[in-house]
């Protein structure tokens, strides 16, 4: 009874709430004002200067803009040079092997160092371990290791197995993954450790569940535990897909876009055209062709992400 | 780093005695070893006058610094003079009132008269007014042989184009790779301009690259070169280097016949100790035209709206031509001297090749000043693709490169 009273007490104090509030702009506004710089710093600097550098695409800038318009003109060029259209398919090539390899990878990692193994700390800081250093020093270590003289392939020959041929790095159709082969290494640690968390996570209870209903291990971390990471692999998912549109430094490390055009990618294109050929017009056409393609994939699959929840 | 902290005790120095004395700031892109040595030259005829050389130095290249550059003159934030290839790089820059005329100081020096060749000072040179100083050349016209590695052939050392493909299958018995390309686009472009040059011939060559005309890219003598080019590809498979160095160092080594590259590519021999003429040979011109293109570094100076700096500012640019400081820069640069009354301290056989060349006007200006920055990045695109794509035939490069041609501005 007391309980009841007691609730009923509270119901009536939230309900009276909302009359006493005032002005809801007003309220909270010490926060809203320590929020201020950074709201002016997305509008100003983020959106202000995504809508510059769309203007400014249809201007033929060269090393300095000017506003000479010149239509669809860049855009008309970016579509029919063959070196945009090889980044596109690079950039999607690597995209979606990255995002599928780097999510098996990691959880598989993940769930073996879950298994409460020896030294899981020490493995722990193995795995993320790359991640430490940056897609320069990442880049230029793939290098050696891909070399054909110095590197891997060197080294089977020299032991004995003299046809051996791995040269990723001077193969135009493969370049690509020996670009993946050095991004996995250094990415996939970070979301191990992601996912682990993720693990540790997850209720004692679920387990002693599955045992008692006779379920393997590998069916309930399928069937039971993945589904319920859904949180933690839409986490993983955004920080990959980042990696992967901003892609830049690592090829610029490690094979410099060569050989010939073949490990292009499209943030290369645009500091090459903006800086290398001074044709500011051309650049900013290209990162707008980057920022289009990074909504068509977002938007959908954030209306289906969020706009769900909120329907229900 | 030695150079900074002299620079620094300099400029306590001055700053405290010298009155009226001018600091400049001075952007370059100028780090090696020798770079640093000859930008160090400028400096201490800078100081020499009583006035202080700020460096601004910016390691990475011309790719890197040059935006940062432009960035600071369009901030509001010029240096007080800043290097550029001479050529087209700067032309926007002009044509906004940026830079300062220093037509005055032209006029005083009598550099029209000096200059040679005279191309030089037209690629500086906007609607008739001077904007930029230049002060070295380099030619990119040079074919650098390994005489060892003929000797290990067995093969006498090619004295033109035809006699090196003719040898090249001896050298590949040799286990010798005919012909060192790195794997960077602008030394692929590079070569074939060279090899454009000199199987083309001069007409053929102007045509397209001062006056775009896309139909001589399609004609028989450029179909020519893209065969040659296309053959080149072949001589140089099984070398697989990056830069443009390392190519040098194997010719200079002996494991490659030759290499297709500028003059700068001499400083690589002079380090290695190779000696002109016994360890290794040179053909301007692949040994067929012998003509020679005269790009180099320019230094252009900021409008500041400061008199006191604008007066400093063309002292120094009548200072970076004037003899003495032409012998002391070019000799630490390896490049060759703009003005031909003056002596370089040590001149081996190529080099003198070179000054003969000069000297008698087998010149033609240099590919950046003739295209555009952007013109030339989407041929070196075309080039690198061609050089890296065995099954892309020369006739379809061709028809690329002339489509390329025929967009330039």
């Amino acid at each position: 009874m007391a309980l009841a009273e007691e609730a009923s007490r509270t119901t009536t104090r939230t309900d009276a709430a909302p009359v006493r509030r005032p002005n809801r702009w007003l309220k909270n506004l010490t926060g809203k004002v320590a929020m201020l710089p950074m709201i002016l710093t997305a509008l100003v600097i983020f959106l202000g200067g995504t809508i510059w550098t769309i203007v400014y695409s249809f201007t033929d800038s060269g090393l300095l803009p000017r506003l000479r318009w010149n239509g669809l003109a860049q855009y008309e060029r970016l579509w029919s040079s063959r070196k945009w259209l090889v980044s596109i398919e690079n950039l999607a090539l690597y995209g979606v092997l990255s995002v599928i390899l780097t999510l098996f990878i990691a959880f598989t990692l993940a769930a073996l160092l879950d298994r409460k193994i020896r030294f899981e700390d020490a493995f722990r800081t193995i795995f993320l371990y790359p991640f430490a250093l940056s897609f320069i020093v990442t880049g230029l270590v793939w290098q050696w290791i891909l070399n054909p003289e110095f590197g891997i392939q060197g080294i089977v020959r020299g032991m004995g197995w003299e046809t051996f041929n791995f040269d990723p790095l001077y193969n135009p159709n493969i370049v690509m993954y020996g670009l993946l082969i050095a991004g996995l290494w250094q990415g996939t640690g970070l979301i191990m450790c992601i996912m682990l968390a993720g693990l540790r996570g997850i209720d004692e209870d679920i387990w002693k569940a599955a045992r008692v209903d006779g379920i393997g291990t590998v069916k309930t971390y399928v069937v039971v535990i993945i589904p319920m990471m859904r949180p933690v692999f839409v986490t993983s998912l955004v920080l990959i897909g980042a990696g992967i549109v901003k892609l830049y430094d690592l090829v610029v490390a490690q094979t410099s876009g060569g050989p010939g055009i073949s490990s292009e990618v499209p943030a290369k294109y645009v500091m090459n055209t903006m800086f290398g050929g001074q044709n500011l017009g051309q650049g900013f056409a290209a990162s707008t062709m980057m920022m289009v393609m990074v909504f068509i994939i977002l938007i959908p699959w954030a209306y289906l992400e969020f706009g769900g929840k909120k329907r229900g | 780093m030695k150079l900074t902290t002299k620079l620094l005790a300099a400029t306590a120095i001055v700053s405290a005695g010298a009155a009226g004395a001018t600091e400049l700031e001075v952007m370059h892109w100028w780090t090696s070893g020798g770079e640093a040595a000859a930008v160090s030259k400028f400096a201490e005829a800078w100081d020499a006058t009583g006035n202080t050389w700020v460096d601004g130095a910016i390691a990475g290249g011309g790719d890197t610094a040059r935006p940062i550059m432009v960035s600071r003159i369009l901030g509001g934030d010029p240096p007080a003079a800043f290097q550029f290839n001479h050529g087209r790089q700067a032309e926007e820059l002009v044509e906004a009132g940026l830079i300062l005329d220093i037509t005055d100081v032209s006029e005083a020096e009598g550099w029209a008269d000096i200059i040679t060749p005279s191309s030089l000072l037209d690629s500086c040179t906007y609607d008739g007014r001077v904007f930029c100083v230049p002060v070295n050349i380099h030619s990119w016209q040079w074919m650098w042989l390994s005489n060892g590695a003929y000797a290990a052939a067995g093969v006498p050392v090619p004295t033109n184009w035809g006699e090196f493909v003719s040898t090249a299958p001896a050298l590949r018995e040799a286990g010798i790779v005919p012909l060192a390309m790195g794997g960077q686009s602008w030394q692929q472009n590079g070569a074939f301009g060279v090899m454009a040059l000199a199987l083309a011939g001069k007409e053929a060559w102007l045509a397209v690259n001062q006056d775009k005309n896309a139909e001589v890219v399609m004609g028989p003598e450029y179909a020519r070169v893209f065969e040659a080019f296309g053959a080149a590809r072949d001589l140089s498979t099984g070398l697989n280097v990056q830069d443009w160095n390392q190519a040098t160092a194997a010719v200079i080594d002996g494991s490659a016949g030759a290499q297709i590259m500028g003059d700068w590519a001499q400083g690589e021999f002079a380090v290695a100790g190779s000696v002109a003429g016994t360890d290794y040979s040179c053909l301007p011109g692949l040994g067929e035209v012998a003509l020679l293109d005269t790009g180099g570094d320019a230094f252009f100076f900021p409008v500041t709206g400061d008199p006191e700096i604008e007066a400093a500012q063309k002292e120094l640019a009548a200072l970076m031509l004037s003899p003495a400081v032409q012998v002391s820069f070019n000799s630490a640069k390896g490049s060759l001297p703009v003005r031909p009354d003056v002596d370089l301290t040590t001149v081996n056989e190529c080099t003198q090749k070179g000054l003969d060349l000069l000297a008698a006007g087998s010149t033609v200006p240099a590919g950046t000043q003739l295209l555009s920055p952007d013109t030339v990045t989407q041929l070196n695109d075309l080039m690198t693709e061609f050089w890296s794509t065995p099954s892309l035939t020369a006739a379809e490069v061709q028809q690329q490169y002339s489509d390329i041609i025929a967009d330039a501005d």
